[in-house]
C-alpha cells in the first residue's frame, strides 16, 4: 500500500468520522464545531482529487462561512431550543431517512464507480478552446465563458437568497440595520486581530480574484475572504452593519448582476449573441465581470451573516 | 548540493511532525481547557514552523519559498491572537471539568 | 536530480501529511468531546495548524499549483470561524457556569 492510498483512506475515515459526529451531537454548539472541521477537512480531500478551484472554495464557503451562518441561527434559535427538542422525530423515522440517505450515497458511489474508462467528458474541447477566451484556468473559463449564464444566475440566486434573509424581520424594522454583531464584552485581542487581518485578508481576497485567470482561484472564493474580514470588523465591535434600506447598500448588492446582464445584452450587439464576448476582448470584460462580482457577492455575503433588520430605521 | 537540501528537508519535517504528535498527545492528557490550550497553539505552531522550514528548499519557484513564509506568518499571527480570544473566553466561561 | 530522489521524498512528504493528518484526528476526538465550548473552540485552531501543515505537505509531495493559496485562504477562514465561536459562546443562553455554557 503507498502512502499516497494510506493518506486518502485516512482522510476518508476521517471526514466520515466527522460527518456522523456532527449528525451525532445532542447540542447545536457541538455539531457546528464538526461541521466546521469537516468542511476544512474536504478541502483536503479537493486538493487529493486535484481540483484547487473546488478546494479554495470549499476551504472558504464550507469551512467558514457556512459554519458562521449556522452559528448565527443556533444563537437565534437558542429561545425554541426546548421546544425543538420535544419535536424531535422517532427512531424508526431517523432510522429510515438514513436507510435512504445511504441508498441514494450508495447509488451515487456505484454510478462514479461504473462509470466507462475514460469517462465521458468535454474537459479536451473545453481545453482546447481555452485560448479564445483569453483566460488559461479552465474552470474560469467554464465558469465565465462557456457557462456565464449559470454565472450570472447564480448571482441572482445569491440575492434572492439575501431578500430571503431580509424578509425574516418584522415590517417594523424593514429597512433597518440588522443586530451588532459585535463581542458583548471588550476584548483587547479580538480588536487587535479586527484592524490586522482585515487589510491582508483583503489583499488576498483580491489576489484570489485576479490570480483565478490564469491558476486556481475566482471571484467567488476571493468574494468569500472579503466578505469574512468585513464580518471580522464587525465582530470586533469597528464597523457596524449598515442599515439594509440604503441606497448605497443595495446598489453594491446589485451591482454586479447588473453589470453582468448588461455585458450580456451588449453582447447582441457586439458579438451576435446574449453573452457573447467580442473576439479579442473576452479577457478585459471577463475581468470586469469579475471585479463586479467580487463586490457584490462580498456585500450579499457579509449581509446573509449579519441577518435581518433588527431595529427600526434612523430618521 | 541537493542531497544536503533533501536531507535537510527531511530532518526539519521529521522534527515537525514531531512536534505535532507532541501537541496531539498534550490535547489528549492534559487535564484543564486552558493547558490543553496552551499544547495545542505552542506545539502545533512550532510544529508547522519546521515544516514549513523542511518544504523551503523543496520550492519550485522562489516566489513559492516567499508565499510559504508568509502563509507560515499568517498562520502566526492568526492563531497567537485568536487563542488568546479563546483562553479569555475559556476564563469567562468558568471552571470546567 | 535522479527520478528515484524525487519519487521517494514525495512518497515521505506524502508520509509525514498522513502522520499528521493522524494526529489531527486525535485532536480532533479530543477537541470536539471536550466538556466545555471553549474546548470545542479548538477546533478550527486545531485545522488551522494541523490541516494547513498537510495541505502544504501535500502540495509539495504530488506538486500542485495553488496548494499554498488554499493554505492562506484556511487561515483565514479557521481564524473567522474561530472568532465567531467565542461570539456564539459567549452569548448567554440560559447561562449555567457549572456546565461550561451548555456543551
Amino acid at each position: 500500500m503507498t502512502f499516497a492510498l494510506a493518506v486518502d483512506c485516512g482522510l476518508v475515515v476521517l471526514v466520515l468520522g466527522m460527518a456522523i459526529w456532527t449528525i451525532a451531537a445532542r447540542t447545536t454548539f457541538p455539531a457546528v464545531a464538526g461541521f466546521v472541521a469537516y468542511g476544512l477537512l474536504l478541502t483536503l480531500v479537493w486538493m487529493r482529487l486535484a481540483a484547487p478551484d473546488v478546494a479554495l472554495t470549499e476551504a472558504a464557503i464550507g469551512g467558514g462561512l457556512t459554519g458562521v451562518l449556522l452559528l448565527g441561527a443556533t444563537s437565534r434559535l437558542r429561545a425554541t431550543a426546548q421546544s425543538a427538542a420535544a419535536e424531535r422525530p422517532s427512531a424508526p423515522f431517523r432510522l429510515i431517512v438514513a436507510g435512504l440517505c445511504t441508498l441514494i450515497s450508495a447509488a451515487i458511489a456505484a454510478v462514479v464507480l461504473l462509470l466507462p474508462d475514460p469517462a465521458p467528458t468535454l474537459a479536451p474541447e473545453a481545453g482546447a478552446k481555452l485560448s479564445l477566451t483569453g483566460v488559461g484556468n479552465a474552470v474560469t473559463a467554464v465558469l465565465l465563458a462557456y457557462r456565464a449564464l449559470d454565472t450570472l444566475l447564480e448571482s441572482a440566486v445569491l440575492l434572492l437568497a439575501l431578500v430571503g434573509v431580509w424578509s425574516l424581520a418584522p415590517d417594523r424594522f424593514w429597512g433597518g440595520a440588522p443586530r451588532s454583531l459585535a463581542l458583548r464584552y471588550r476584548d483587547g485581542s479580538l480588536s487587535l486581530l479586527g484592524q490586522v487581518l482585515p487589510p491582508i485578508g483583503i489583499v488576498l481576497g483580491v489576489y484570489i480574484v485576479w490570480v483565478g485567470a490564469d491558476a486556481p482561484g475566482g471571484k467567488f472564493q476571493g468574494a468569500t475572504i472579503i466578505a469574512a474580514m468585513w464580518v471580522l470588523t464587525m465582530m470586533a465591535g469597528l464597523q457596524n452593519p449598515p442599515e439594509l434600506g440604503r441606497a448605497w447598500v443595495r446598489l453594491i448588492l446589485v451591482a454586479g448582476a447588473a453589470f453582468f446582464l448588461a455585458a450580456g445584452i451588449a453582447g447582441f450587439w457586439l458579438a451576435g449573441a446574449f453573452l457573447a464576448y467580442p473576439p479579442g476582448f473576452a479577457k478585459p470584460l471577463i475581468v470586469a465581470i469579475e471585479a463586479a462580482l467580487t463586490l457584490s457577492v462580498a456585500a450579499t455575503l457579509g449581509l446573509l451573516v449579519a441577518g435581518p433588520s433588527a431595529r427600526p430605521v434612523r430618521t | 548540493m541537493s542531497l544536503i537540501l533533501d536531507a535537510f528537508t527531511v530532518v526539519a519535517v521529521s522534527l515537525g511532525a514531531v512536534f505535532f504528535l507532541a501537541g496531539a498527545v498534550g490535547l489528549l492528557r492534559f487535564p484543564d481547557t486552558l493547558t490543553r490550550l496552551h499544547a495545542l497553539t505552542k506545539a502545533d505552531n512550532v510544529g508547522l514552523g519546521l515544516v514549513v522550514l523542511g518544504l523551503l528548499p523543496q520550492a519550485e519557484r522562489p516566489l513559492a519559498a516567499v508565499k510559504l513564509v508568509v502563509a507560515w506568518l499568517l498562520v502566526q499571527l492568526a492563531s497567537g491572537t485568536v487563542s488568546q480570544l479563546i483562553a479569555r473566553a475559556a476564563r469567562r466561561a468558568g471552571p470546567s471539568a | 536530480m535522479p527520478a528515484e530522489v524525487i519519487a521517494a521524498m514525495a512518497e515521505f512528504l506524502l508520509a509525514v501529511a498522513g502522520f499528521v493528518l493522524a494526529t489531527v484526528a486525535l485532536g480532533l476526538v479530543r477537541v470536539l468531546r471536550g466538556p466545555a465550548d471553549a474546548d470545542r473552540m479548538m477546533a478550527p485552531q486545531l485545522l488551522g495548524t494541523g490541516g494547513i501543515a498537510a495541505l502544504l505537505l501535500l502540495g509539495a509531495a504530488t506538486g500542485m499549483p495553488g496548494a499554498i493559496d488554499v493554505a492562506l485562504t484556511l487561515t483565514l477562514l479557521a481564524a473567522f470561524a474561530s472568532v465567531a465561536f467565542v461570539k456564539g459562546a459567549s452569548e448567554p443562553a440560559d447561562s449555567d457556569p457549572n456546565e461550561g455554557g451548555g456543551g
